[in-house]
This record gives C-alpha cells, structure tokens and sequence, in this order.
C-alpha cells in the first residue's frame, strides 16, 4: 500500500482534528454550554479515518451515537456541528437533533442514530438501494460491540450477504456497551467470528493502527463494489473517557488503561509519520495548534449563532 | 368502470404504480415465485416484475422496516409488507423511533417515502396474533400518516396516493375484505384519492355514525335497518385516520347533534378515543347526546369463534348504541 505525503498527513490532521474537536465539547459541556448527552469518541479516531478515508465522496456512511468523528472523517463542517451541539439554529439539525443525531447527507452520511444497532439494518438498504440504482456507492455501517448483540446485527447482515450487498460493517469494539464488558456479553473470542454465521469475510484488527485499517477496510470496499458483498470488520479499541460525559468509568481496569494508553491511535501514528521523515516535532505542534484553532472557531460561531424560534418545534414532521 | 375485488384493486395500484416509478419496490415474506402474498395479495407482481423489484425476504420484520428507512433515505421509494398488522410490533422500534423521527431530527433534511402494506383486522378466526387493527395505537406516532379502506375504489385510489406520499404511511389492507372477495366499482382510468379527505357514505339527519375500515359495510348495513324504523343516520368513513379529516366529521356533527363510532379495536386508545376526544373539544356545543363509543372489549381478540363474534363490534350493537343516543 502507497499513500502519499500529502494524504497521510491529511489523515493525522483529520485524526488530530478529531481529538481537539472531541476534547473541546468535553470542556463545553462541562461549562454547561452543551445539554443532553455527549459520547466522545477519543481513542477511536484511527477507525473513522482509517475506514473513510478509503470511500468515494458519493459513498455512504451511517452513524451511531459515538459518531462525531465519523462526521469530521466524511468531511463535515465542525462549524454546523459544533452549532448543533450547542442547540443553534446554524447547527446540521436546526437544532432538533443534537450530538447523538448529527446527518449531512451532502456528504452522504446519513445520520448519527442513537438505538444502539439500529444502523446496521439502516446501512443494509442504503446498500440495497445502491445496488437496485446501480450507482456503484459502498455504505460503511458503524456499530459498537453492543450492537453486535442485537437481533438487527442479524438481520441486517442476513439480508445483506444473501443478496451480496455492497456494505462493510464495521465493529467499533471498545469493550463496554456502557458499561458492561464484551467477555461478558459474548462467547466469542473476536467478533469478527460471527461473520462465519452469515457466509460472509469476517477480520479482527486490534492495533488501533489507522494504516493498518485503511488497508483492510479499503480491501473489502473493493470487494463490496466489485459486487462481492458485504464483509464484518472488527476493529478493537478504547474510549479514552466513559459511556458519556459524566461516567465515572468504575468498571475499567487499569491494566486495560495502561495497555490502550501505548495504543494511542495519535501516538502512534504521529511516531511512525515522525520516524519516516514525513513529520517533525515542531509540524506536529503547528498542527495541533491549527486543529485547536479551527476548533474554537467553531465555538465562537455555535455561541454567536442563534437559537432557533420555540415555534420551530413545530416543522419538518411532515414533508 | 369495472368490477373489481377489494384484493385486485390493490393488486393494480401496485402494478400502475409501479410501472410508473422504477424507484418503487417491495421487500415482504413469501411475496415472490410462489406464494405471490400469504393471501395472494401481489399475485402477478413477481411475473411481472421479477425478483429485484418483488424482493422475497426471509422471516426478518426488522431488517424489511430497517432496510426501508435506509433505501428511501437514499432515493429509493420501498413498499414494506410487513404481512399482519399484529406483526408490526416486530419492528416497532424501526416505526417510531426512526421512520417517523429522521426527517424531524435531522432537521428535515431527508424525506421518508415508505409505505407500509400489512392486513389488518378480525373476523377470521385467526386468534390474538393474526387478527388485530392498530390505527389508535399508531395515531399517538407524530410523523407516520395512516389508510384503511373499506372499499376497492378507496384501497386503489389511497394506495396510489400513499406509495407517492413523501412521508411514511401504514395502509391498513383489511383481512376479511380481501379473502372474502368483496367487490366494488373501479374507474378504468387512472385515479387517485388525496389522503385526509373522509366519505359520507351516506346522509342521515339523526345520527352520525363514524366507522372505520371493515365496519364501513356494519354501520351500512344498521343504517338500512334503522332506516324502516324512522331513524336517518349518516355514515362517515375517514378513509384516513392520519391526517383526520375532522371538519367532514364536524359538520356532519353539527346537522346531526349527535355521534357514535364503529371501531374493530380494544376500547382504550383506540381511533374511536380519538375522534370523540377531538369532537369533545371542538364540537361539544352542537352535540345534544353523549358521544358512544362501539369498540371491541379490552381484551386481546379470541379465537373460538363464539367468543369472536362476542368481541367484535357487530351490527346489534351499533343499532343499539343508536338508540341510546336518540
């Protein structure tokens, strides 16, 4: 796999950018500027990118509650979002959605959705509709290990293997549905094994490595628009923070803390770009300091835009 | 015009409909080669229109709603059969928590362009999980727009009217009606039936009676009896429950003073709740009786067919609640 300069630092800045967007609305939300729930996707950031990274921009992606850095990697404005996170009428929704229901579908994602599960079926007629329109579009579905529990993640890869849908799912397995772990919840040693139970590739990434994704998820893109159908990959990680802002993470272990923490998707990208002469030291702080930057814009636009008028409330029910 | 069955006449609202529009499709159980629908109600659509567009699915109520949500979000138009309407509880989280909130919780960004077919109602011995209507439960769902014809003319002309509705509707297929081959007149031509409008099925002067889906035919029936008794009613049916077509509903209130519904549902929560709850705020000045509600009892429909002719709001019991309120 060859991947220029200028694209693997495009993708350190997206996972920076990420990081700082994400750091940003833990601090906003905990200044009370932010209401409702925030999931905050730190530590995951090689995924979004790595697997995004691949797609056409005609490509779509379904989302789920954790999803702010499924948006970045697509390419979305942090200005609307972080506007929609504060509540603005500037924000992606109006306003109506929030942080769990982020959507922009000029970008072709199609909505953050908080039913844990509920995007693997969703992806899995995007899928069918690409296929029946014959427009050659791949969906990534992104689900957590939870919803790998669910009845839909049956269902859904079911329906989308038997018709060979161009679909790869992906499991964003960070160990806790809240806040219950995955040895718990689940016999199988990886995730990934549960693809043999639908005839489809299943495979288990546990670097956290951005290339690493990159390459594996872009080969079952390619398989999934060759017409070949639709692939489960798993994808270990670790949330650096809780469920949501305000989880006091009394179910982590430490040993688990230390062995992720050296797993730090930034860290160790910035340490191979840093050792292949594609980064310095002083780039990556000016990089930093630019994603910082843009990301405080944003604020300083969520906090100037309005809110929208209460009788808002009212519309967009009915097309 | 021509004679067609209930059944048939949805048959050709399909087959126009999607002949029309090469983004419908419909994804359902056991509608293709074989069975072409449980009660062949897509019998010559699979021959048709062959297996993409008459999309067999295996036993999966969640994966059909869910795969709908995701194809019309992404320009496709998906008729979801989801068989019985008691098997709607299946993928009732597909329903009400994504259908029906996406566009507003987006923000209006996307349109939901799906509908969903299912047969609905009694009277076929078909016991608690095959035999329920859920227009009431489903009216308390912001977002999803609801059809129950009574009529081969109505079912085609409300199909059609539903399948190019950029919302999510249920059209509610009435069991008895389709198996039990009823007929009625249909225009040659093309047709459509805007959804929201109700029918006076027939003017009366003493009485409205408002009935919904296969109590259209009862509350018809009570109506000619009661006729040769000197009582006069007046027959609606909305056609829709969402949107209600309330001012027909009131201004027949307003001739009649008077108002009982006819509704194959549990009591509580049902449509028949929420059309005398609607006529109580907003017409309770010209109403000169109580408002009767004729519903099935609070409890799941049973089999036997004794205690099912015991559940079922029939014609005796109309006639009865008419008297009460004269």
């Amino acid at each position: 796999m060859e991947l220029s300069k200028e694209k693997l630092l495009e993708m350190f800045k997206r996972m920076v950018l990420i990081r700082q967007f994400e750091t940003r609305v833990k601090k906003s939300f905990a200044d009370g500027d932010i209401p409702g729930f925030i999931h905050l996707s730190v530590g995951q950031e090689a995924i979004a990118v790595g697997s995004i990274f691949n797609l056409r921009d005609d490509d779509y992606i379904v989302s789920h509650h954790r999803g702010h850095g499924h948006l970045i990697a697509k390419g979305g404005d942090i200005n609307f979002m972080m506007a929609e996170l504060y509540g603005k009428k500037t924000g992606y929704c109006k306003g109506k959605g929030g942080s769990m229901h982020l959507a922009d579908f000029n970008h072709y994602m199609l909505g953050a959705h908080g039913i844990v599960g509920s995007t693997v079926t969703i992806a899995t007629g995007a899928g069918l509709s690409a296929k029946l329109r014959k427009s050659n579009q791949v969906t990534l579905s992104f689900l957590g290990d939870g919803a790998s529990n669910t009845g839909r993640f049956h269902e859904g890869l079911n329906l989308a293997a038997i018709w060979d849908l161009p679909i790869v799912y992906i499991i964003e397995n960070n160990f806790y549905a809240e806040s219950t772990h995955i040895s718990y919840s689940a016999r199988v040693k990886n995730l990934s094994e549960r693809a043999v139970a639908y005839g489809i590739p299943g495979e288990t990434i546990n670097s956290n490595d951005v290339l690493e994704i990159y390459e594996k998820v872009g080969k079952a893109i390619n398989r999934a628009r060759n017409g070949e159908g639709p692939s489960l990959i798993e994808c270990q990680t670790y949330r650096h923070f809780g469920h949501e802002e305000g989880d006091m993470e009394t179910y982590k272990k430490k040993i688990d803390i230390e062995i992720w923490m050296k797993k730090d998707p930034i860290k160790i990208f910035k340490e191979r770009l840093i050792k292949e002469g594609i980064l310095t030291e002083v780039e990556e702080e000016r990089i930093s300091e630019e994603m910082k930057n843009k990301v405080e814009e944003a604020v300083k636009f969520a906090k100037d835009s309005p809110y929208p008028d209460p009788e808002e409330t009212l519309e967009d029910v009915y097309a | 015009m021509k004679i067609l069955t209930y059944r048939e006449a949805i048959i050709e609202a399909l087959r126009e409909e999607m002949e029309r529009d090469p983004s419908i499709f419909i994804m359902g159980e056991d509608i293709g080669e074989h069975w072409q629908g449980s009660v062949k109600e897509f019998e010559g659509l699979w021959p048709q229109f062959g297996s993409e567009r008459i999309r067999e699915t295996p036993i999966s109520e969640t994966a059909i709603l869910g795969c709908a949500v995701g194809a019309a979000m992404t320009g496709m138009r998906p008729i979801a059969n989801i068989m019985f309407a008691a098997f709607l509880g299946v993928p009732m989280d597909e329903i009400f928590s994504q259908l029906t909130k996406m566009r507003y919780m987006f923000g209006g960004k996307t349109k939901m362009p799906v509908t969903i077919m299912c047969l609905s109602g009694g009277g076929m011995g078909a016991a608690a999980q095959h035999s329920v209507c859920l227009e009431g439960m489903l009216m308390s769902i912001p977002g999803l727009k609801l059809v129950s014809p009574s009529t081969p003319y109505d079912a085609k002309g409300l199909l059609k009217s539903a399948i190019r509705d950029d919302n999510p509707v249920v059209f509610f297929q009435n069991l008895f009606l389709t198996v039990s081959g009823f007929k009625g007149e249909v225009p040659d031509g093309e047709y459509t039936i805007p959804l929201g409008e109700a029918i006076v099925k027939r003017e009366g002067d003493d009485v409205t009676v408002v009935a919904i889906g296969s109590r259209v035919h009862t509350a018809l029936s009570a109506a000619t009896r009661l006729e040769k008794e000197n009582i006069s009613v007046e027959v609606i049916d909305p056609r829709c429950m969402v949107p209600l077509d309330e001012k027909t509903i009131i201004d027949s209130v307003k001739k009649t003073g008077k108002l009982v519904i006819l509704d194959e549902e549990p009591k509580t929560g049902s449509a028949a709740s929420e059309i005398a709850a609607i006529i109580a705020e907003k017409a309770i000045e010209y109403l000169d009786a109580p408002i009767k509600r004729v519903c099935a009892p609070n409890t799941p429909v049973p089999f036997s067919p004794v205690l099912e002719k015991y559940w079922m709001p029939d014609e005796e019991d109309l006639i009865t609640a008419v008297k009460i309120v004269i």
